[in-house]
């Protein structure tokens, strides 16, 4: 497969991941049981683009509904580099065809995928980019960022996709958003020290390498313990779990989307459709989120991920408090190799621990030179800022 | 033994807002073709997010005070699974946490209903089978239209509190403009079971599912008594917690599939729609939009000197009492309004089967006066009335092209009289021999003669004085 499932105009320098709508063009979000469908409407971030004068380059392959680490549940198959899992997004821009990427992060995946790329991520602050057009798993946490080759280009098109929404309820009230880039000199970043224990030796090289490049600059760097990675983790896969078993229901053969050939009953339609058209990661995620939901885990599983939620937003403001960002691991290794599907659940699961942070506060995150900075709500620009400092050292 | 009966219901109503609960879609009364009225979020397709309808959350709150209840002030919407073609996204969202308004009551005659909750919800769409195709078609036109459920706590005794309690909830939510209440829009859910009098647990409840029609509830609430007074006397069954629906051919309820019943809805607070918060401003403004119940304007009617039983029909039905309120407002007295209403315009609208009084106030007004000071007389005021309901017309032009105008000159009266008298002496001479009747004929013969424009007072005096010359 291509880096394209769709193509929508050969020089255009904008790429926009499936699971984001553009009117006309179909969107699977990497599924079979959206093979032939066709939305009626674009997104926000995708008109503003467009209004702006942005064209659209097509659609690229993800994996089945954002879930997994690097696009690799795709229906449409993996994307590979010599063997090496890779992000389609990530990959385009890497290789210079496009100038940057619309993705939508919602387990980490182009988070993961730019730090492997080695290009930039940026998950902006939950609210500041409208959700509208997104084909939705987790609304609580997702959200659309941009991939980039550089800091600067990110915040270009940050610029012009962030602002209210009306059509989106969780849209925050800021029509514009600044991302005035700031001199880094005097900050303080935090390594998180249970993150960078759980990373391989490959990717805390790495870490090291932007520490000293943070020193560098004039940034203090500190080891900082945060006791609640766990528990973030898992909290967050229980919530996201959740509401895709929920947003999921909706594809169930009736109204569009995949149905199965014979069926002899509505029951049977629901059932066989479901079960042809989603893949074994979206299966899985889909059980494992009506569990939480049931009526007897419900508040030991879904209300208490919820409360944790709380507890870990409290923990981390607790640390950007007194830092002006986080540094840790986006992702354990530092290139993965096609694994076999039935592992899926667990590898996405064991890899979440880098990303649930800003998935679960809605914090912005950045992915840049193969490492992760979080940044406290609004300060997008402390990330964009620290992100330029160090690409302008090896300039 | 003695068995009381213990029913509870939940009642769902649609609101009359203008646009859907989440999209702008037209609201409950726009569609007219099959799936005219959606849009793709309503229809569920992915993307969408949902913006909320806050004339609905004002509506909500209005059926809260107008059932006493406390307003939750921070209020929620949450997601209810389950899988069913008339749901497009496969899940409802509802209010399960925190809902809008709860604890209130109602007073019907001397007992007081308790009021649960009221929350709002969307509508489920419409599945249309069709026997020729073996085939079921989808109409999503009511998907997402608004609705309150108004759930009351087990205190009705009997199946006429239940029909008191559903007749006076829908004279008020229409009273309030909180809904039409129209045919099939007012769903009902009975919850019932039987214990013996006196005791205080509650018996096997059965859950009859999805009522419209009142006489049907009745019917439905007689035959659940008597299924659970012979299983609990005369064990011809043993009962169980289960859904029942009523099949009005059969005339009996009949228990729902299991399958329909035993599902877990997986309720969770819908992360795309922020907590509602109502601050003290807003819900002030929304107690101030409130207008009068319909008991309150009977109270006022009775007030203004309309006996009670009349006041009661005025005040139930909104389209009688604004007339009336209109009518009065132009300063014809309350008492010959009333009449007029309830005696004329309801003859009109039972001879031309109009549902509802649709009369223009002036129009109503200005016979009324030309008739209470005998401008024309009652008999012609009904005959304009007629026309005005019939066919619209202008009331002093109708009257004047018709003759029906009462003050003709007295002289062209006398000399009517006098020549009908002239002209048949046999009457004459049989009124002087005794027979009274023969008065009526002359009469009759001259009102004809004018076309019933004299004041008959008049013509009958002047009649007289020149039979007994």
């Amino acid at each position: 497969m291509g880096y394209f499932v769709n193509s929508i105009n050969p020089s255009g320098k904008i790429a926009v991941d499936d699971t984001i709508l553009i009117k006309g063009t179909p969107a699977t979000a990497g599924s079979k049981m959206l093979e032939n469908f066709t939305p009626l409407f674009s997104a926000e971030a995708v008109e503003r683009l467009e209004k702006a004068g942005y064209e659209i380059a097509g659609k690229t392959n993800v994996g089945e509904f954002g879930l997994d680490l690097l696009g690799e549940t795709s229906f449409f198959g993996a994307n590979e580099e010599d063997g090496v899992l890779a992000g389609a997004a990530a990959s385009l821009v890497k290789k210079g065809e496009v100038k940057a990427a619309l993705s939508v992060d919602l387990n980490g995946a182009p988070r993961r995928a730019a730090a492997l790329a080695g290009v930039d991520f940026i998950k902006p602050t939950y609210g500041t980019v409208s959700r509208y057009g997104v084909i939705a798993c987790a609304c609580s946490g997702e959200q659309i960022g941009v991939t980039a080759p550089d800091a600067e280009t990110a915040k270009e098109i940050l610029s012009v996709i962030a602002g209210h929404d009306s059509k989106d309820g969780t849209s925050l009230p800021a029509e514009k958003y600044d991302y005035a880039l700031t001199d880094v000199k005097g900050m303080k970043v935090a390594l998180i020290k249970e993150l960078y224990d759980l990373a391989s030796d490959a990717v805390k090289t790495g870490i090291d390498k932007y520490a000293a490049s943070l020193k560098a600059l004039g940034v203090t760097v500190e080891d900082v313990s945060l006791d609640i990675v766990k528990e973030a983790q898992t909290a967050w896969q229980i919530l996201m779990s959740a509401e895709t078993t929920n947003n999921l229901s909706r594809f169930d053969g009736v109204k569009y989307g995949h149905r199965a050939a014979e069926y002899k009953n509505i029951d049977e339609l629901y059932v066989k459709s479901r079960t042809e058209g989603f893949g074994f990661l979206t299966k899985a995620t889909i059980i494992y989120g009506s569990d939480v939901l049931s009526k007897s885990k419900y508040d030991a599983c879904y209300d208490k991920s919820m409360r944790i939620r709380r507890v870990v937003t409290e923990k981390v403001k607790a640390v950007l408090a007194s830092y002006d960002a986080i540094l840790a691991p986006a992702c354990s290794q530092a290139e993965y190799k096609a694994y076999d599907v039935l592992d899926s659940f667990e590898k996405v699961f064991e890899e979440s621990v880098f990303t649930a942070i800003p998935s679960i506060t809605g914090l912005p995150a950045m992915a840049t030179k193969g490492v992760q900075l979080i940044a406290d709500s609004y300060k997008d620009n402390v990330l964009l800022s620290i992100a330029k400092s160090v690409e302008g050292l090896e300039a | 033994m003695k068995y009381e009966l213990v029913i509870g219901l939940e009642t769902h109503v649609e609101l009359s807002t203008a646009s859907k609960l989440f999209c702008s879609c037209g609201g409950h009364s726009s569609p007219k073709e099959p799936n005219d009225c959606v849009c793709p979020a309503c229809c569920g397709m992915p993307g969408m997010l949902p913006v909320t309808n806050k004339h609905a959350i004002e509506l909500a709150v209005k059926a809260g005070f107008m059932l006493n209840c406390k307003i939750n002030q921070y209020t929620t919407f949450d997601k209810k699974s389950y899988y069913y073609p008339d749901l497009p996204a496969s899940y409802q969202t509802t209010q399960w946490f925190n809902p809008i308004c709860v604890d209130g009551s109602v007073e019907i005659g001397d007992r007081t209903i308790g009021i649960k909750q009221i929350h709002l919800e969307e509508d489920a769409g419409k599945l249309v089978h069709d026997d020729a195709t073996n085939t079921s078609l989808v109409d999503y036109n009511r998907t997402s239209v608004p609705l309150i459920e108004i759930v009351s706590r087990p205190d009705f005794r009997s199946a006429d509190e239940v029909i008191t309690y559903l007749k006076k909830l829908k004279s008020s939510l229409q009273f309030a403009g909180i809904s039409e209440c129209e045919e099939g829009a007012m769903r009902c859910d009975v919850n019932i079971s039987v214990r013996p009098e006196g005791s205080e647990e509650f018996g096997v409840r059965a859950e009859i599912k999805n009522m419209s029609s009142l006489s049907e509830i009745k019917d439905a609430i007689e035959f659940e008594k008597v299924r659970h007074v012979d299983a609990l006397e005369r064990h011809t069954e043993v009962l169980v917690q289960e859904t029942r629906r009523w099949d009005d051919v059969k005339r009996r309820t009949f228990p729902m599939r299991n399958k329909e019943t035993a599902a877990d809805y997986r309720y969770f607070p819908d992360p795309n729609l922020m907590p509602i918060v109502i601050d003290d401003a807003w819900l002030e403004e929304i107690r101030a939009s409130m207008p009068a119940t319909a008991e309150e304007q009977s109270l006022r009617y009775t007030e203004m000197g309309i006996p009670e039983k009349e006041a009661m029909v005025l005040a139930s039905d909104r389209k009688l009492s604004d007339t009336f309120d209109e009518v009065v407002a132009l300063g014809r007295a309350p008492k010959s309004v009333a009449s007029w209403i309830l005696t004329e315009c309801m003859g009109n609208m039972k001879r031309l089967e109009i549902d509802e009084l649709n009369i223009d106030a002036a129009k109503l007004a200005r016979i009324i006066e030309l008739v209470d000071t005998n401008e024309i007389t009652r008999p012609a005021g009904k005959k304009v009335l007629s026309a005005v309901f019939e066919s619209d017309v202008d009331v002093d032009k109708y009257c004047e092209e018709n003759g029906l105008n009462v003050k003709v000159d007295e002289s062209l009266i006398l000399t009517t009289v006098q020549r009908i008298v002239a002209e048949n002496p046999d009457a004459v001479a049989n009124y002087k021999s005794g027979k009274t009747k023969a008065m009526q004929a002359l009469f009759g013969l001259i009102m004809r003669e004018l076309k019933g424009t004299g004041d008959p007072v008049v013509i009958r005096t002047l009649l007289e004085q020149e039979l007994n010359k």
